[in-house]
């Protein structure tokens, strides 16, 4: 193997690895001080979260969502953008998807009605995320600045129009109505009864197949296209890309109504999949999550399917957790993604030069 | 004046950097009060020599002997008090401050500097006498030539007691004559006993100016030589390990029409600064048409509008049958689509992407061409041929397209451009410095190319601060200095005293009538 080839596996492979497990030491260590043992509460959790159907149901689930929000992060992120507004784009993507489920004519064919309330998440998603973008682009506003006010602006908005607008008459609680039934995804328990095999009923649904897709889709645009290609050029250097006649201003409007457009699907498998109305905070955590997400996965697909599962794992296993044990709360999860963010995100290169050391040493000869 | 006892001396000095062996057991003796060159190509080793010898970096093993004492310095300070000081090639100067307040920087001597200034103002009229070095004191730095920033370098060095000077090309950034006002300098401060150490890859300079020169090549000492006792030819075999050829032969130019006619140019650059104002010229195909003058008076930016990337602010540029104008602007994408080749003066930042595989930095520019794509496909086949090709093509050693495109040296990375711009066919080229940080070798492969391109008769435009290059490769040569013409000549009639003149705006007006004409 050239060192070259070697260097690429620490950067992708053992640099992240190596990360993540120093912040379960770290989480591990945490547990010590609360009185937890450490070795017992990762058995609860990782029997709570792959052990069982129903948990790993659940983690799917979960992960469902940070595939999502870990793309919206990394396409932003290929273009030298830092978008924090995951959660805003989400929550107002799911507005986007819950218009369509509610007010499309219900005696169309679930074929028409699926892809329409797909489109309302990823078009309302991206037009959450424009606004931010043409400042950034065109008026010199931080993005980082303004896509965390439209978090807050996105929570505002999403109240004003649950209490006031979608709350059905008579109703206390600010929710819509429920979806109509054509705009439902199947739970993948139904779908395995009905070729046969029955297992536990949990609330992951089709829309993982859809997180499939946009992850293959996001590889493929991002490597395989010219525009992929003119993203990632002026993520790197905003000079060669202007030499190479690529107006980095567009590049960041339209890598930012991608991104936007990705988070805006967590609606889908929240809102189509499993709760079939919209409700307040459906979105609470996914957009945070997929930072995390995507420093863990290093921003490229394959690294963000398995972020995405590690911290489905996390989720899940972090409520049974809860259940189990008397002095832990869930909010430990929060802990566990802060440490990670720390040593994925912030310590990213800590131990890269003692990898480099012992498994790609430079030689005299070179 | 010159004794014979010996200020610095380095035995089997030795610097490694990773993989790189940077100094390999270096051996050099620089008599007290000479002047000593120390040549070699880009990556040769000199910088890092001279960094050990600053206290940037220590050495790995071997000895230093400073005035016969054993020297090892850990920081710069311990430098100075050995009586060295260095004259970088990017001045260390802070711009707002006084001339004055840059000498006594890093010597105030306590909280309160009042009397530090009394009694530097001394000190330094002492030395500016002494050695030559008027500088008016009061002055913000900001507001010096760059010939002048350099002296207070240097007295800044003298100040702080520098026995031994080191200056790291300090003629990059001169003009001709700032140049010659400098080596008279030199010489006033060898009078005084001062031993000078010029690092440099002008070999006309070292024939000129030093006592001795020592000759670097991959990290060793390869030479020494009493400069009286050599010449450049040996030199530049030495320098590079074989025969070069320096004056490339090339036929008379055969200028046709026109293809490229700006008018009254005026342009700001990014900052919204008035870079270029009232420039004129006329690119012929079949001609190279060169742009000489100092970094920073203009030719950065004129570059940059005929190539699309800044707008202009008044006049017009005609290409190719399409006019360009503050009215009808034309981005990089059009200028490339109607057959102009842009080589960027800055290749780290603009010509290539460091972190990018040398296929896609082959790329750049180019991304949205029909033979690489297919419908929304890049096709990956089709990049990594076209790189193939353009790396034959140019001799881009090693020729991997996968490798970044950062691992490549400077002369490779700078074929692969030139490669990728010359490839396609196009019929007006704007080039900025083609050599620029770049080995002898590649030098001689590159200029031979770009004649080539004139003879193919393409209208090549060519922006380079090295005046040597200019004139070895222009039919037609312009002058700019402070954003201005100052003079447009023939390059058969160029030579360097009026180019320089030229370039510091100083030649008598019946010349000028007579560039105008030109």
């Amino acid at each position: 193997m050239t060192r070259d080839r070697r260097l690429s596996w620490i950067n992708g492979l053992l640099l992240p690895l190596f990360n993540v497990l120093t912040a379960f030491l770290a989480t591990g260590i945490i547990f010590l001080f609360i009185g937890v043992d450490p070795v017992e509460a990762t058995k609860i959790l990782i029997y709570g979260a792959l052990g069982y159907d129903e948990g790993l149901g659940y983690t799917l689930y979960y992960a469902t969502n940070f595939v999502f929000t870990g793309l919206a992060v990394a396409v932003a992120f290929h273009a030298g953008l830092f978008n924090i507004g995951g959660e805003g784009q989400a929550y107002v993507g799911g507005l986007g998807t819950a218009l369509v489920a509610l007010y499309i004519n219900p005696a169309m064919s679930a074929w028409i009605v699926i892809p329409l309330a797909i489109s309302g998440g990823l078009l309302f998603g991206a037009l959450w995320a424009i606004i931010p973008a043409y400042l950034q682009a065109y008026r010199g506003s931080h993005i980082v600045i303004t896509t965390i006010m439209f978090n807050f602006l996105a929570s505002s908005l999403m109240v004003y129009i649950l209490v006031n607008i979608l709350r059905e008459v008579g109703e206390m609680s600010p929710e819509s109505g429920d979806f109509i039934a054509a705009s439902w995804l199947p739970f993948v328990h139904d779908v395995f009864a009905s070729f046969g095999y029955k297992i536990a009923k949990s609330p992951l649904n089709l829309s993982i197949l859809v997180a499939l897709f946009f992850s293959a889709a996001v590889w493929f645009f991002l490597w395989h296209t010219r525009w992929g290609f003119a993203i990632r050029a002026a993520g790197k250097s905003n000079e060669a890309a202007i030499y190479s006649g690529i107006d980095p201003k567009k590049i960041i409007v339209v890598t930012m109504c991608i991104s936007g457009a990705l988070a805006g699907l967590v609606g889908i498998n929240e809102l189509m999949g499993v709760q079939h109305r919209l409700f307040l905070n459906f979105n609470y955590g996914y957009g945070f999550g997929g930072i995390a997400v995507a420093l863990m996965g290093r921003n490229h697909p394959v690294g963000i399917l398995i972020a995405a599962f590690l911290f489905g794992i996390l989720y899940q296993g972090g409520a049974e957790l809860d259940f189990e044990l008397q002095n832990v709360s869930r909010d430990i999860v929060v802990v566990m993604q802060g440490l990670v963010i720390l040593f994925c995100g912030g310590l990213e290169y800590l131990y890269k030069p003692i990898l480099v050391r012992f498994l790609a040493p430079v030689k005299e000869s070179e | 004046m010159a004794k014979s006892n010996i200020a610095i001396e380095l035995i089997n000095v030795d610097k490694h950097f990773g993989a790189v062996h940077a100094n390999d057991k270096v051996n050099l003796s620089v008599q007290s009060g000479t002047i000593h060159g120390i040549v070699g190509e880009n990556g040769a080793g000199k910088s890092t020599l001279m960094s050990i010898l600053y206290g940037f970096y220590q050495a790995d093993s071997g000895q230093i002997k400073v005035f016969d004492k054993d020297f090892r310095a850990t920081s710069s300070r311990q430098s100075i008090e050995a009586g060295i000081g260095m004259v970088h090639q990017h001045f260390m100067l802070v711009d707002n401050f006084t001339v004055l307040e840059n000498v006594i920087l890093g010597s105030e001597g306590g909280a309160f500097i009042t009397k530090s200034l009394a009694n530097a103002r001394i000190e330094l009229t002492r030395l500016a006498k002494e050695y030559g070095l008027e500088v008016e004191l009061d002055i913000a730095v900001e507001e010096l030539s760059v010939g002048m920033q350099q002296r207070v370098e240097i007295l800044k060095g003298l100040y702080k007691g520098a026995k031994v000077l080191i200056l790291d090309e300090p003629t990059g950034v001169l003009t001709p004559q700032e140049s010659d006002e400098l080596f008279r300098i030199f010489e006033a401060l060898k009078n005084q006993g001062v031993t000078i150490i010029l690092i440099t890859h002008k070999l006309r300079e070292i024939m000129n100016i030093t006592d001795h020169v020592s000759v670097m090549r991959a990290g060793k000492m390869v030479a020494h030589r009493e400069t009286s006792k050599t010449n450049p030819e040996e030199l530049a075999e030495l320098m590079i390990g074989r025969k070069v050829l320096l004056n490339i032969k090339k036929s008379k130019a055969k200028s046709g029409k026109a293809l490229l006619t700006a008018k009254n140019l005026k342009i700001h650059n990014e900052q919204g600064l008035k870079r270029v104002s009232g420039v004129s010229f006329e690119a012929r195909s079949g001609e190279i048409l060169g742009i000489a003058g100092v970094t920073g008076n203009g030719q950065g930016s004129l570059l940059k509008a005929l190539t699309g990337i800044l707008p202009l602010s008044q006049g017009s540029i005609e290409i190719m049958g399409e006019t360009i104008s503050p009215k009808h602007p034309f981005n990089p994408k059009q200028l490339r689509e109607l057959g102009v080749a842009h080589v960027p003066e800055d290749r780290q930042k603009m010509g290539m992407i460091a972190e990018f595989s040398a296929s896609e930095t082959a790329l750049l520019g180019y991304h949205n061409d029909k033979e690489i794509n297919q419908g929304v496909w890049l096709k990956r086949s089709s990049v990594k041929a076209n790189c193939e090709s353009l790396m034959e093509a140019f001799d881009v050693r090693p020729n991997d397209p996968n490798l970044m495109s950062s691992n490549f040296s400077g002369g490779n990375q700078q074929k692969l451009i030139l490669a990728r711009e010359f490839e396609r066919n196009p019929e007006v080229l704007i080039i900025g410095q083609p050599t620029r940080g770049v080995d002898i070798g590649a030098i001689e492969f590159i200029r031979k190319r770009i004649i080539e391109m004139r003879d193919a008769g393409k209208a090549i435009i060519l922006i380079s601060v090295e005046l040597e290059e200019i004139m070895s490769l222009s039919d037609r040569i312009i002058v700019m200095c402070d954003g201005e013409i100052t003079g447009m000549v023939d390059a058969k009639d160029a030579n360097e005293a009026t180019l320089g003149m030229m370039m510091a705006n100083a030649l008598q007006p019946q010349n000028e009538q007579q560039g105008v004409e030109l």
